[in-house]
């Protein structure tokens, strides 16, 4: 995240900015309800001066613990997904929406074992966000990738496009939903970092929060790009790295030994 | 020069109102298994989160590459001057629409919401090759129709060279365009070579031919009219040329691929390990598709037989459908390789494991759908439209 990298993402900013303020500047022929929805969800205090990022350090990150899943399945309604009747243990587990997972891993070389949260990386140059044909896939001002749902088409190109599976489909119907996270079968989804209570005026994820509360503190989430924060800070001081570096999409989300 | 006359395809025989009452009875059950899908979610199918893109993608990209490439005798006989291919020119087009009309429905009717299709045709994502994608077929139904047009209608007929030239180009794009859908998808250690989208053209050749050879003998023996040996001997050959060129560029992909240390592992996936995947790709592509089709074509014992062209376009048919297969379903299937060096030992998300899809009979029945409506609007196309001359008898003089 040099100086350089920053330069670009204004130019990407300004651009995504405009469209999502033009409602619908980079479109064709105007789809005026659905832009109109659109608009007025995701502009209020978005900013680039902003960009949201995490820092996950695996040496905290504990084996057996599982809060930050079940505080992120609380959070955005994904425990209120329903089974559907009939389906297989092995269906299910390969269906249900998953926007963040616990992945433990051995090195081969070393032998030494890791476990991390994996989700949506919300990196800098999103290939969902460049292959989804409709836009529906966007990335805000502040750096959060994230679906619209009313124009997505349910085409799966991003899921096949996301370097780090972080995507889910909604693969059966929605009974139950928050209000602040809204779901519909047959779209697309990811972690958006929370963004009801970012845009709340919050500053943690729910992840972060139980994470903390559980004791470990392995996730720390915070402004990229204000000097004083505490993510900032401890990227100053720990080695940290994106996974699939090769890929330079300038993940926002980092992680520290593995 | 003897004169060609064409003429709609009019036979009031059973033939023809039964073989159509058939092709609507398939495709009453694919819009049954889509309504099925759409209505409980894809749960109901074997798709699933590590496996998104299923069997109607297979059956989609096969009949869109198909499409353009069914353009080829039209092209032949317009770009390259082809006498014994122009007279076939105006079928070969209305093939093109139907399969690539069959494709895009499969590929709609499994969206995950497909009564969105107007926001689709309303957004657009210019930095998507999807976006794009809709525009050139878009495009291709309004090109072809012009050439149609140019080839029927005596007044517009000037033009007819000029559009062929555009539909050639088009088409070229099109496919192109089909192929860098996979092309451009960096993450997946299959599909990151520049090498799919030509392979794709050549793909579509292979295939669109073997449909329209099957097409052509279907409708003369649906019409009770002449289909002469010459023409169909010339068909048959290139349709061997190029059953060549798809195995010369398979080879290319694999070898390019074997020569990256770091795609070993995809390659052993889809060669030798994979499961499913190395015996469709040795048993369905090379040997049903590739091997035994050359032998019937050119071995002098079954030269003339119509019914061994028949099955050696069939054969080719069937290899590509798992050609296809091995790619949009094998390169999903194969892990991403997220921690290099690292084995998973857990994960919630099927992570580093290979991922497990079983198709499920609606999705089959969407895929055949799909052809059918394709089939179906070609033999009601013949029928409305003069598209096939009357006689195919083998001209005396070679011109046409
Ligand atoms: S991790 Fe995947 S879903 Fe998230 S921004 Fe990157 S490409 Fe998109
Ligand atoms: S599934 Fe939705 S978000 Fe993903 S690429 Fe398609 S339209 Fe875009």
């Amino acid at each position: 995240m040099g100086k350089h990298d920053d330069q670009l993402d204004m130019k990407r900013r300004e651009f995504i900015g405009k469209t999502v303020l033009a409602a619908g500047a980079a479109t064709v022929a105007p789809g005026i309800l659905l832009t109109v929805a659109r608009a007025a969800n995701e502009t209020r205090g978005v900013t680039s001066a902003v960009r949201w990022g995490m820092l996950i350090d695996t040496n905290k990150c504990a084996d057996d613990c599982t809060a930050c899943v079940d505080a992120c399945n609380k959070e955005n309604g994904i425990d209120l997904v329903q089974r559907p009747e009939g389906a297989s243990d092995a269906d299910w587990n390969a269906q249900r929406p998953q926007w963040i997972r616990k992945v433990k891993l051995r090195d081969m070389a070393t032998q030494v074992v890791t476990t991390l949260p994996m989700m949506c990386q919300h990196c800098e140059y999103p290939p969902c966000v460049d292959v989804c044909p409709t836009g529906a896939s966007f990335k805000r001002a502040d750096g959060i990738v994230m679906v619209d749902r009313h124009i997505c088409i349910g085409c799966r190109y991003c899921m096949m496009a996301c370097p780090y599976k972080a995507r889910s489909f909604i693969h059966q119907n929605v009974e139950n939903q928050l209000v602040a996270v809204p779901r519909g079968k047959g779209c697309v989804e990811s972690c958006n970092f929370c963004v009801q209570r970012i845009d709340a005026g919050n500053t943690t994820t729910a992840c972060q929060e139980a994470c903390d509360k559980a004791g470990h503190k392995a996730i720390l989430f915070g402004d990229l790009k204000d000097p004083e924060s505490e993510i900032t800070r401890a990227f100053k001081t720990h080695n940290s790295r994106q996974i699939r570096a090769e890929l330079k999409l300038n993940t926002g989300v980092r992680y520290i030994d593995v | 020069m003897k004169k060609l006359h064409y003429s709609e395809l009019w036979c009031s025989s059973p033939r023809y109102w039964g073989g159509l009452a058939l092709l609507a009875f398939i495709i009453a059950l694919g819009l049954g298994s889509a309504y099925y899908m759409e209505h409980h979610g894809h749960w109901v199918t074997g798709m699933s989160n590590q496996v998104v893109w299923g069997l109607p993608h297979v059956f989609a990209i096969f009949l869109i590459v198909a499409a353009s490439g069914a353009l080829n005798v039209a092209s032949i006989g317009s770009v390259f001057g082809g006498p014994m291919y122009k007279p076939l020119g105006r079928f070969s087009a209305l093939l093109a629409i139907g399969l690539l009309a069959g494709g895009l429905v499969v590929l709609l009717l499994d969206l995950g919401r497909p009564d969105r299709l107007i926001v689709a045709m309303t957004k657009y994502n210019f930095k998507s090759i999807f976006a794009w994608n809709i525009l050139l077929y878009t495009g291709f139904f309004a090109i072809v129709g012009v050439y149609i047009w140019t080839m029927i209608d005596r007044t517009v007929n000037k033009h007819y060279k000029m559009v062929g030239f555009a539909a050639f180009f088009w088409r070229l794009a099109l496919t192109t365009g089909t192929g860098s859908i996979f092309g451009f998808l960096v993450a997946r250690e299959a599909y990151d070579t520049a090498i799919l989208a030509p392979m794709f053209i050549i793909m579509s050749f292979s295939f669109g031919l073997a449909f329209f050879i099957l097409a052509l003998i279907s409708a003369y023996w649906w019409a009770g009219r002449q289909l002469g040996e010459l023409r169909l001997t010339k068909l048959k050959n290139l349709l061997g040329v190029f059953i060549g060129a798809v195995l010369y560029f398979t080879l290319v992909y694999h070898l390019t691929n074997l020569y990256i240390t770091a795609k070993h592992g995809v390659e052993a996936f889809v060669l030798l390990n994979g499961g499913i995947y190395p015996v469709m790709f040795w048993l369905g592509q090379i040997l049903i598709g590739s091997i035994i089709p050359l032998f019937l074509i050119y071995s002098p014992a079954f030269s003339k037989s119509r019914f061994v062209i028949s099955v050696a376009s069939v054969l080719v048919l069937i290899g590509g459908f798992f050609q296809v297969y091995v790619i949009v379903i094998g390169g999903q299937a194969y892990p991403m390789s997220l921690f290099p060096g690292k084995e998973v030992l857990e994960s919630s998300f099927y992570d580093g494991v290979v991922a497990s899809y079983v198709p499920t009979l609606p999705e089959a029945m969407l895929g055949i759908g799909g052809i059918a409506v394709a089939m179906a609007l070609v033999a009601i196309g013949s029928r409305m439209l003069k598209v096939l001359p009357e006689s195919l008898e083998d001209p005396e003089d070679e011109c046409a």
